[in-house]
């Protein structure tokens, strides 16, 4: 029997509670986060392959929803910081040491980057379109000749900005929950997957819709691989990490996640898009939906499981 | 110079002293606190063990806080203390994370605060505010560089032990044993 109490100090209600500082805002920020690395990966993807006809959607409009996603996903991050007028300061250092620098100035580089894409195929998506100022105008020419090394670029800031969502949280040593190297490709993983869904979600083509399911399947099961090989490296790990993986294994998240983010967000829809690439009628938008629902879950289930969890001593 | 301190939890009572001492000492909001006494009671009566800790900021020589910072408002200073400039800090919440001994807390004003071990004491020759006020002499605090220090003396004679070791933060508050 080991009892614990504290004489002073943490029995302070204004202290304990700070201490699970972070809420919402983190987890709808590392999903959005997540969902536009993914576009932004099959942008650059198809566009390096030169499949830009073959994949209009994934190349060209599914990329309209990442500026607006990574805006909101800003802000989020914005009304989680307690001290928000001094938020610049994040801007006035390089910190290589520290993922939340390297987060911070990934999207400096992708949200601008994301905004050129999707703007240079806006004549496109509305006929007639005109930007009005020469400057304008002569920026998106050279946006369009230049296509291919902007799409190297959206390989490799998406890539850095969905592993970064998952090494934010692995970063930290103090709650044992987090503090795993698969986190970074699992958060990389499921922002590909979520990404993927919304290409199929929103295509009309065929052939796309068949590709991008396909796509998905396969990420679906590395997930799958991932989450099996994170818990088999909790249980084989330290007390403090043993006792983190309890949570899911019969503690308070166990049928949150496994029926939440494993059963509806991964196996489930995957065995819908089994059928639907038999030939099974399904609207695309049915997994495709249990997807983003259970990739969200699973970030809220992290982020909110991870701060309960601490070193014992 | 590197300052530590040492905490005889064998002669701490759990008083507080060094609790309400460093909150007028820093001014430290109501309701929040950089320093708290832990009582740990292991067994079963009548056969029970107690162990009192005064606790605080570790001031590690490998402080995930500052590593997470994004800013480098949470910075080493001389003698590595661990600090914070509240005008760099941006209120993200990444250190107070990243703590394995929960020394940190959000100030009402929006920058994270916690234990500076008194620098502006400290590096004028006085000991931190709990030092000094602790009616048992249970803190000792010093240049570890310095052999003759208290604290460095300390830690000679006696067993010690540290907090969570295996966090590999090399924290630099010793217990005594």
């Amino acid at each position: 029997m080991k009892e614990e109490f504290f004489v002073s100090g943490r029995n302070i209600p204004n202290i304990d509670p700070s201490l699970h500082i972070w809420h919402w805002q983190i987890p709808a920020y590392l999903f959005l986060g997540g969902l536009a690395a993914g576009i932004l990966f099959f942008a650059g993807l198809y566009t390096v392959l030169g499949k830009e006809k073959e994949m209009p959607t994934a190349v060209k409009w599914s990329t309209f929803i990442v500026p607006f996603a990574l805006a909101i996903g800003l802000f989020f991050l914005f009304l989680d910081l307690k001290h928000k007028m001094y938020f610049w300061k994040l801007y006035t250092v390089i910190r290589l040491e520290s993922p939340m620098g390297w987060g911070a100035w990934t999207l400096m580089i992708i949200t601008p980057l994301s905004l050129i894409w999707s703007a240079s195929y806006l004549k496109e998506l509305i006929p007639g379109w005109n930007w009005k100022f020469e400057i304008l105008n002569k920026f998106e020419v050279f946006v369009i000749k230049n296509r291919k090394y902007i799409a190297w670029l959206l390989i490799v800031y998406s890539a850095i900005l969905g592993i970064y969502t998952g090494i934010l949280l692995s970063a930290f040593n103090a709650r044992p929950l987090w503090n795993t190297s698969i986190l970074g490709p699992l958060f990389l993983t499921s922002g590909l997957s979520t990404g993927a869904v919304t290409i199929m979600w929103m295509s009309k083509n065929h052939l796309e819709r068949k590709m991008m399911s396909k796509i998905d399947l396969i990420l679906i099961g590395i997930e799958l691989f991932l989450i099996t090989h994170l818990f088999m490296g909790f249980l084989a790990s330290t007390e403090v990490q043993i006792e983190s993986a309890q949570l899911f294994l019969g503690g308070a998240y166990t049928y949150l996640f496994w029926g939440g983010v494993v059963g509806f967000g991964l196996i489930v829809p995957f065995l819908l898009e089994v059928l639907e690439l038999r030939g099974v009628k399904i609207p695309a938008a049915i997994p495709a939906i249990m997807i983003i629902i259970g990739g969200l879950l699973f970030r809220f289930v992290m982020v909110d499981a991870g701060q309960l969890t601490r070193y014992l001593y | 110079m590197r300052y530590a301190m040492a905490v005889d939890t064998k002669k701490c009572v759990g008083c507080s002293d060094c609790v309400v001492a460093c909150q007028a000492e820093n001014k430290v909001p109501i309701g929040f606190c950089r320093d708290w006494v832990v009582e740990i009671v292991t067994g079963k009566f009548p056969e029970v063990k107690v162990e009192l800790r005064s606790e605080r900021c570790n001031h590690c020589k490998n402080s995930p806080c500052v590593r997470c910072c994004p800013t480098g408002a949470s910075h080493y200073s001389d003698g590595g203390i661990v600090m914070v400039n509240g005008d760099d800090c941006i209120g993200c919440g990444a250190c107070i994370q990243s703590c394995p001994y929960d020394a940190r807390y959000s100030h009402p004003e929006g920058f994270v605060d916690k234990c500076t071990f008194c620098q502006h004491r400290v590096t004028r020759g006085y000991k931190p505010a709990c030092v000094s006020v602790c009616p048992t002499n249970c803190l000792y605090f010093g240049d570890l560089d310095n052999p003759k220090s208290d604290v460095s003396v300390a830690l000679q004679k006696r067993k010690y032990k540290v907090l969570a070791p295996e966090a590999g933060t090399k924290p630099q508050v010793y217990f005594l044993i």
